[in-house]
């Protein structure tokens, strides 16, 4: 009875009807908005469903014409430069990510400590290239004619290793572990090499994840060194791959057996996009709260 | 640390031992120097021997002669890019393309924020934060084939839309007049998200007497916004857009090279000084136009976030870069 009364003590009045109009207003906005972002996903993806012949007639739809997987298993019946794309990705993603955290991370804590007599120009030369940078033509001329490094997977991982940015942000994270730990297992006679991989990277979880998730999607995404660097088509990363078949849909069939077949071209060009973003989508869903706080601990002073 | 220094006092002697702090030190700072040793020499051959390399835009680069083996030609190589239309053009590209995307993104970016503040109680903000973010995490190779969706031919979503309202839709990669309008689209598209959630967590940090007090005075919510939450944001606001400013001779090389899909027809409108320099150097070979580009690129670059840090340094110190 008393909750009846309390409810009647506040009417149903002017006030709280604009303000409910006005919060439903705003989710109708974010809900279109939200849409918005997500209408070319769904659009990539029911194109890649559709029958070749009824996207010719009726054009591209939100939903897919003609219902088939004939991209699909087109793709599928011949994956093998499909398949060899994403063994250079994952094979350059995992490699990239395990040695930049590692690189990084050695370089941060370092940088992090007070007693590092060479802390403040070390940071200097870390920093500074976030600030000038000599650009793409002595990048290009020093990897292609002084490493060595056309058409090698090395040059696909190497040039990202180490970040400057995400070494700062490590930097940061690391000099606000308590250095009771640190200096407790000084103490104990543990030396600097024990105390960075038994102490520090144990106790550095979340900010090893979040910038991790970075190098992930820095290196699924890249598709600039591979422009830059690789010719042999059997290193291409998936993102070149997409690129080489947004300009050439017939790349794929390099099969001779498979010649005369008619490709489901318009299809299993969206197919192909569908299965190279969606490992990044799963990963992003499944992380998102990362990369979040990734953004918040960016905006910390370098 | 100065545990450390109790605990070993200094058994070498001589300047640089004493500079050190002692035995135990000098070897803590050895082990910490050989920790940091394969991060610092990734960040010289990869960063900064690119930086030495930028004096082959005053040099005639030959492949077998190298870097230093070329032959030096002072300006020349700026006399020919700067004799043609081509280095005007790129540069209003990157700046009017980069200025309308600072502006339009940070309009759409706070207009989201105060929208997703409004509602952040509700289960569904985060929702709105997951679809928002997404296109952030999408390479430009893909969106271009999202662009393409929608651009191509008769088939295209937008075209067909178009028509339907009897409009007569243009040949959308023929047409350099429309691309301004497309790749800000797209930009706004991937960007807005990243942008809103900066702009939302500066929302989320104003102290929330300051709304209460003015609902108390009787403030709406319009009142609110124009009132408190624009003028607590305008730092943040002013020191975000000052470090895009100071990018502004960067442009995004995904975005202009892969959604116009590398169609000459649009290269009046949508070539920047970074796919000019990769055209130059990669497809045409001409590498002396590349590295002058380049060189202008990194210099004036330069010089910008310089200037750029230093305004922010004096509006706000914990804001800026140095």
């Amino acid at each position: 009875m008393t909750t009846t009364t309390q409810r009647r003590s506040r009417p149903w009045n002017r006030y709280r009807t604009q303000a409910w109009l006005g919060k439903a207003f705003v989710h109708a906005i974010l809900i279109v908005l939200g849409l918005a972002c997500l209408i070319p996903m769904m659009l990539v993806i029911s194109i890649s469903l559709s029958d070749e012949l009824a996207l010719v007639k009726s054009g591209y739809q939100l939903y897919p014409v003609g219902f088939t997987t004939a991209a699909y298993d087109y793709i599928l019946q011949q994956p093998g430069q499909m398949l060899q794309a994403y063994a250079v990705t994952g094979l350059v993603t995992i490699l990239g990510t395990g040695f930049g955290l590692l690189f990084s991370s050695m370089l941060a804590w370092p940088l992090a400590r007070q007693d590092f007599r060479l802390r403040g120009p070390l940071s200097f030369y870390v920093f500074f290239t976030l600030l000038f940078s000599g650009g793409m033509v002595p990048f290009y001329i020093l990897v292609t004619r002084y490493l060595g490094l056309k058409d090698n997977i090395l040059a696909l991982i190497l040039p990202y290793l180490v970040t400057a940015w995400y070494v700062l942000i490590l930097r940061t994270s690391f000099a606000q572990l308590p250095t009771e730990l640190l200096d407790a297992a000084r103490i104990d006679g543990a030396g600097e090499w024990r105390i960075f991989f038994r102490i520090v990277m144990p106790l550095s979880k979340p900010v090893l994840a979040t910038i991790g998730l970075f190098y992930v999607l820095r290196y699924w995404n890249d598709w600039f060194l591979a422009l830059l660097f690789i010719n042999d088509s059997v290193l291409y990363p998936l993102q070149y791959l997409l690129y080489v078949l947004m300009r050439n849909i017939s790349f794929l069939a390099s099969n001779p057996q498979t010649t005369g077949v008619p490709i489901p071209t318009q299809s299993a060009r969206m197919a192909l996009a569908v299965l190279a973003f969606g490992p990044a989508l799963f990963t992003f869903l499944l992380l998102q709260k990362y990369f979040v706080r990734g953004i918040t601990i960016g905006g910390l002073k370098g | 640390m100065q545990a450390n220094n109790l605990k070993s006092p200094a058994t070498k002697s001589g300047f640089f031992s004493r500079w050190i702090g002692g035995q135990r030190a000098w070897e803590t700072n050895l082990s910490l120097l050989t920790m940091a040793l394969p991060g610092i020499l990734l960040l010289f051959v990869f960063a900064y021997l690119p930086m030495f390399g930028i004096i082959i835009a005053f040099k005639d680069y030959r492949f077998v002669d190298g870097i230093l083996g070329s032959a030096w030609v002072g300006m020349e190589n700026f006399r020919f890019l700067f004799g043609t239309d081509t280095a005007f053009r790129i540069t209003r590209n990157t700046l009017v393309m980069n200025s309308i995307f600072i502006a339009t993104t940070t309009i759409g970016a706070l207009l989201v924020a105060i929208l997703m503040n409004e509602v952040y109680q509700s289960r569904m903000s985060k929702y709105y934060q997951t679809m928002l973010f997404f296109p952030y995490f999408i390479s430009w190779v893909i969106a271009s084939y999202f662009v393409f969706a929608f651009l191509n031919g008769s088939t295209g979503l937008a075209n067909q839309i178009i028509e339907r309202f009897g409009g007569d839709p243009p040949s959308w990669y023929r047409t350099p007049e429309a691309w301004p309008l497309v790749l800000t689209v797209a930009h706004i598209w991937n960007s807005i998200g990243f942008s809103s959630i900066v702009y939302l967590a500066g929302i989320l940090g104003i102290s929330p007497e300051l709304f209460e007090a003015a609902k108390i005075d009787g403030a709406g919510k319009a009142a609110q916004i124009r009132y408190i939450t624009l003028p607590m944001l305008y730092p943040l606001i002013i020191i975000l857009v000052l470090l895009a400013i100071g990018r502004i001779f960067h442009a995004d090389f995904g975005l202009f090279f892969f959604v116009p899909r590398d169609t000459p027809m649009l290269y009046s409108t949508t070539d920047v000084i970074d796919t000019f320099v990769y055209r130059s150097l990669v497809q045409l070979g001409n590498i002396s136009m590349a590295a002058a580009a380049g060189f202008y690129q990194s210099t004036v670059g330069f010089v910008l976030v310089i200037t750029a840090n230093w305004v922010v340094r004096r509006i706000n110190r914990d804001y800026s870069l140095f």
